[in-house]
């Protein structure tokens, strides 16, 4: 079993702070590492897999330091976010010098091939590659070694809905073999479906940690701003501050507009069309007004 | 300490993009301009001393070790497919060690050897300076290949950077500061030459035993220093 440990690192690039004392543990399956562009996921990611000295603080792989300890990665697989990887290779030899590195041969190379069904493509040149072809032959070179740590920053960046899929089984299978899988990812769906255990990094800090349900109902259960503009705005605030799904409304009259707060979103949802329609108002717009990843996320961290 | 799939790897990027055609391109000239003046002028010592010294030595040298130097580990650091070695059982001086003995050997094999078949064409090894100068580039390319390699490390722009001082400080700023010559590559190169020569032909600022031990200073502490930068790099993310 293999647990990878964060304790209370931060990383501070002159003086911006890019992590803020993070701690956390992450094990056997598959995590996913939300938060939105900026959060600090890559550095995080980094220091995870021992491309960063963390500024204080430390990550251990089961014990064992990652910084400075090329061993570790006897361990470790790691699906970096750039692009680049020796182009000028094909996509077999690329594999095969991810094997000899680890001190392994042609036949850790095939097998880590075949698992992302990437041999029909292994003998093209690597800059030949649609980005979804890359990004299975960077998971082969991750998985050559049979690694119990497996750390991928932004995997399914750029990718089609079918490479998605496909992506998402293998890392699937990788968990439920075992082993540590953790990825990171600014789209909530993603993790949601292959995460079964989320940790929520917003603006360099730990903001929120655990089951994705517990998590997601957070994020539902938020109070939602609409901006509401109808045929006759008074008698619409009149009739919808009656129900408790809204918290408070404001007329707007230079706007011309409502502002309004729900704070149980299914209902204002299947609310705010019944209450214009038995009142005879006319809806030209509904408009959520802060539906920013962004703001989903600085909700959770004052939760 | 050496490690084949690096060595592969290296010399692959190497000698497989446009660099090829760079590190190509001023052997040819050399020979081109060879030719020409024993075609034209027939074979004179001075005259093939001068070609050898002033261009192949002080020119070609220094920018195919530049190319060779920085091209083993810049580009990879640059657009991060370095990570792939890093990300390796492997310790990074190994890495090191192993883009120094690339280098090493293409500089060699793209300065060297033009060096020789040039001073052939020149004066067919009159006075020994064709063998001479071919030392002075074994020399130079060791030298010059550890310290381009740890430029390599230090800045994205180490092709500038790399340039300006083969040219502007071993040519330019070399000629005109006596004490500059003291600390030139070129320099000490040459001093090693000159032993090879014996006559009056091929010349030096610096002495034997100094330029010796300020070549193995300089190889060994950039090759060490390399690896220090190697181990201390950090591949912060796009953020």
């Amino acid at each position: 079993m293999t647990e990878l440990s964060i304790d209370h690192v931060s990383r501070w690039f002159g003086n911006v702070v890019a992590v803020n004392d993070i701690t956390m543990t992450i094990g056997p399956g598959v995590t996913g590492l939300l938060g939105p562009n900026g959060a600090g996921k890559s550095t995080l990611i980094n220091m995870m897999g021992g491309f960063l000295a963390p500024s204080t603080g430390t990550v251990t792989l089961d014990g064992r330091p990652v910084w400075g300890n090329e061993q570790i990665y006897r361990h470790i697989g790691i699906v970096p976010e750039r692009e680049a990887m020796y182009d000028f290779l094909t996509g077999r030899e690329f594999v095969l010098a991810n094997a000899e590195l680890h001190g392994l041969d042609e036949k850790a190379a095939r097998e880590a091939l075949a698992t992302v069904e990437m041999e029909y493509a292994q003998d093209r040149k690597v800059s030949t590659y649609s980005k979804g072809m890359r990004q299975r032959v960077k998971m082969a070179s991750a998985l050559v070694h049979d690694p119990s740590l497996l750390l991928l920053d932004e995997p399914f960046n750029g990718m089609d809905p079918r490479q998605r899929m496909q992506l998402m089984d293998l890392l699937r299978r990788m968990g439920d073999e075992g082993r540590t899988v953790l990825f990171s990812s600014h789209i909530l769906e993603e993790v949601e479906q292959l995460a079964s255990h989320i940790e929520v990094i917003v603006a360099g800090r730990h903001a929120a940690s655990g089951d994705f349900r517990r998590i997601r109902r957070l994020m539902t259960d938020r109070p939602h701003r609409y901006l509401v503009r109808s045929s006759d705005d008074r008698a619409l605030a009149a009739a919808l501050i009656a129900d408790p799904s809204t918290a408070g409304i404001e007329v707007d009259v230079a706007e011309g507009a409502l502002h309004i707060q729900a704070v149980d979103f299914g209902r204002f949802t299947a609310l705010l069309p019944r209450v214009a329609r038995d009142h005879g108002i006319r809806l030209l717009t509904v408009s959520p007004s802060d539906e920013s990843l962004e703001s989903v996320f600085s909700y959770l961290v004052a939760a | 300490m050496y490690d084949p799939t690096v060595a592969r790897l290296t010399y692959r990027g190497l000698l497989g993009r446009r660099r090829a055609l760079i590190l190509g391109a001023l052997p040819v000239l050399l020979v081109v301009i060879s030719l020409a003046v024993r075609g034209f002028g027939g074979a004179d010592d001075q005259v093939a001393a001068d070609v050898l010294g002033g261009f192949a030595l002080a020119t070609m040298v220094p920018i195919i070790g530049v190319i060779a130097g920085t091209g083993a580990i810049g580009p990879e650091i640059d657009d991060g497919s370095v990570v792939y070695l890093l990300s390796k059982p492997v310790k990074r001086p190994t890495i090191i060690f192993t883009k120094l003995i690339v280098a090493i050997a293409v500089t060699m094999v793209f300065s060297a050897v033009p060096t020789l078949v040039a001073g052939l064409i020149l004066n067919g090894n009159g006075q020994q300076i064709a063998v001479a100068y071919t030392v002075a580039a074994l020399v130079a390319s060791i030298a010059y290949a550890a310290l381009f390699l740890l430029l390599g490390t230090v800045t994205r722009h180490a092709v500038v950077f790399g340039l300006v001082y083969a040219l502007v400080w071993e040519a330019l700023f070399g000629s005109l500061v006596s004490g500059a010559r003291t600390l030139s590559v070129q320099q000490w190169a040459l001093a090693v030459a000159q032993k090879v020569a014996g006559g009056d032909l091929v010349t030096s600022d610096v002495g034997l035993p100094t330029a010796v031990v300020l070549l193995a200073a300089v190889t060994a502490g950039a090759t060490w220093y390399a690896g220090q930068r190697l181990r201390r790099l950090t591949l912060a993310g796009e953020e």
